[in-house]
């Protein structure tokens, strides 16, 4: 199987972001690899595992997908060191402030070239926070959604992929044909760290850069602008009170006060 | 006057709070249409229950598509809808389903998409909070008709009766949007509580419980509170997954979020930062929690909360 599985390079979860020019200043913060993302390259290496793994010249080979700056190959790094075959980033200065119909555009035409049989994305980005993308793939291809996924198992013989799927909907099971695009949620598997064999492996393999001419597309101008974008006066200092026994009452006392009860 | 189209909110077979919620913000900005997705046999049973003031037209589609071949069919219906009706915008509840649902509408209609908004203005302004609550943004749709996401709980719904004309229409979905298949669904247990997203309180426990959730649920009882659970808790079965709270949970903004016996992880603030007021109890003065907190306990859980409950009751009675 050709596996790919798309990740992003975010900003570090505990940097302080700022909105710069009503986009998120990428420049000034540490980035790292979208953490969610992490779950999906495991599951991708699970799945090859399962079928023969992805030794070169193997049955299946696993191929990062990423949209970002240049710099975004420091996170493709770390996911190729976790055992991913080679990577393909797409960078291109017209895509600074991408929205999510120009990023799900891009990923599904480098998807489509490449004829994947199974993309593995994320649940969420925690940049974008949107939770969107997975399903504009799966629109994009036409080809079958299999997202939040909570246990992957795909047979590639009969071409069939089943999930369970977590969601405030509950629990379902659901499955598809390949090409699929499933995207995976963090209760799936435990990512693995990086062994020394692999960061050092990770080093000799390749990312292609591509950019959008060679893709043979354009982006339209943005679908949603940003008017601006306003620091929140942060929480004012709260009370705070040790229990000596009257923790509980003192407690009731702030709700009464607050005439939250 | 222009048409707003709103998505009613199925959880299950029953709808949730969030579609009054909807239809409240989508008065602001038009002529409101609902669009009811229902199971075969249920499109008028429960159009009965959208009777609001604020919606002009029920448009009741009887479907089991999305049953069985879930956002891909939504959107795929929706679409269509949106062919018909020529609306300047579509409101959809923020959770996975919904904000799925927009995606591929977005994409099927070229049209910009706004998750997570906590408030839409008259001119079609999205408000959201990012970055854990700490910043404001404005944004608006610049292409097609706007698809904006609504998170439950952010508006106050206008509950006033009307009387909406009501239209049944029937729609096929494209071979394309039959490929995904759901073989069978568990919808979430529902206890006495309010559900997460909807409750104006929630009272959630974490590791600091050590499993034993009766004293945060006795609370949360003597406040009609939902309750919720960190992922340390959920990830050690102690409660339901469908009760986590955060980044990778259930994101909630109440009137009141306790937090008991909850460090404060980053991904933990990402799901309750939000909410209007904030009381954390916790063993240990360092807890990061303390940080966004209104009332702080430093203390036992199992000390406090009874105490707490104790004192709820008394008022009350
Ligand atoms: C990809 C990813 C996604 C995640 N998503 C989520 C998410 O959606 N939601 C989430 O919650 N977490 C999430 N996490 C996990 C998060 O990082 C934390 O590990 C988790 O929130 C910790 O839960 P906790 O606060 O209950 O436990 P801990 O961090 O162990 O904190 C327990 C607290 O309880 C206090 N305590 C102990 N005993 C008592 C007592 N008797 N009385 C009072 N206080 C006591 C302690 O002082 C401590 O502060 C995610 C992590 C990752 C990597
Ligand atoms: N720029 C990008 N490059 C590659 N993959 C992405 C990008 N943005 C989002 N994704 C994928 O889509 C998932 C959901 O992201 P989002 O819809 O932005 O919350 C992520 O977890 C990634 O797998």
């Amino acid at each position: 199987m050709k596996i790919a599985v798309c990740i992003k390079q975010v900003p570090d979860s505990w940097a302080e972001k700022k909105m710069v020019n009503g986009l998120l200043d990428r420049v000034n913060v540490d980035a790292v690899l979208n953490d969610l993302d992490e779950y999906a390259i495991e599951e991708a290496l699970r799945v090859a595992e399962a079928h023969g793994g992805n030794d070169e010249g193997g049955a299946n080979s696993i191929t990062l997908i990423s949209m970002g700056p240049d710099r975004a190959s420091e996170a493709i790094r770390k996911a190729l060191s976790m055992g991913a075959n080679s990577a393909i980033l797409i960078s291109d200065l017209t895509l600074v402030g991408a929205d999510a119909l120009a990023t799900s555009k891009v990923l599904a035409s480098v998807i489509a070239r490449e004829s994947f049989d199974l993309i593995i994305c994320g649940t969420e980005s925690t940049d974008a926070r949107m939770s969107v993308i997975p399903a504009m793939i799966a629109e994009r291809l036409g080809c079958a959604q299999l997202t939040f996924a909570s246990a992957v198992s795909v047979d590639p013989t009969s071409k069939k992929v089943s999930i369970t799927r977590m969601s405030e909907a509950g629990v379902e099971e659901m499955s598809g044909e390949l090409p699929a695009v499933v995207s995976v949620v963090e209760k799936i598997n435990e990512p693995r760290y990086p062994s020394f064999k692999g960061i050092m492996a990770a080093k000799k393999k390749t990312i292609h850069s591509v950019d959008l001419a060679t893709l043979g597309i354009s982006i339209e101008s943005a679908y949603s602008t940003v008017i601006d974008a306003i620091p929140r006066p942060p929480r004012a200092g709260g009370v705070r009170v040790t229990d000596d026994g009257n923790g509980g009452d003192l407690l009731v006392a702030f709700l009464a006060e607050k005439k939250l009860i | 006057m222009s048409t707003v189209i709103i998505l009613a909110d199925l959880l299950g077979s029953k709808l949730t709070k969030t579609t009054a919620e909807l239809a409240t913000v989508a008065a602001r900005i038009g002529e409101v249409t609902v669009v009811l997705l229902a199971p075969t046999g249920q499109g008028l049973a429960l159009a009965e229950s959208l009777n609001y003031e604020a919606v002009t037209n029920l448009l009741v589609v009887e479907t089991d598509s999305v049953a069985t071949h879930g956002v891909a069919a939504a959107a795929d219906i929706l679409s269509q809808i949106v062919d018909l009706k020529k609306p300047v915008a579509v409101l959809i509840a923020s959770h996975a389903f919904g904000k799925e649902v927009a995606g591929r509408l977005a994409v099927k209609t070229s049209s910009g998409v706004i998750t997570d908004a906590v408030d839409v203005s008259s001119d079609l302004i999205a408000t959201q909070l990012v970055f854990g609550g700490s910043t404001t943004v404005s944004s608006k749709i610049s292409q097609g008709c706007a698809i904006i996401t609504l998170r439950p709980n952010s508006i106050t719904a206008d509950l006033t009766q009307g009387k909406p004309s009501i239209e049944l229409l029937s729609f096929e979905i494209t071979a394309v949007s039959k490929k995904t298949v759901i073989t069978s669904a568990q919808p979430p247990v529902r206890g006495g509580r309010p559900e997460l997203t909807e409750a104006d309180i929630v009272v959630s426990g974490g590791r600091g419980t050590n499993g034993d959730f009766a004293p945060v649920e006795a609370f949360a009882d003597s406040l009609g509170a939902a309750v919720g659970a960190s992922r340390a808790a959920t990830d050690a079965g102690w409660y339901p997954h469908s009760h986590q709270v955060g980044q990778t949970g259930k994101t909630v903004s109440p009137q009141l979020y306790v937090a008991c016996g909850i460090s404060g992880a980053i991904q933990h603030r990402a799901g309750m930062q939000t909410s209007k007021a904030i009381i954390v109890i916790n063993k240990d003065p360092e807890a990061p929690i303390f940080e966004i907190a209104d009332f702080g306990v430093i203390g036992d859980l199992f000390d406090v909360l009874p105490k707490a409950t104790q004192g709820v009751t008394a008022l009350k009675s």
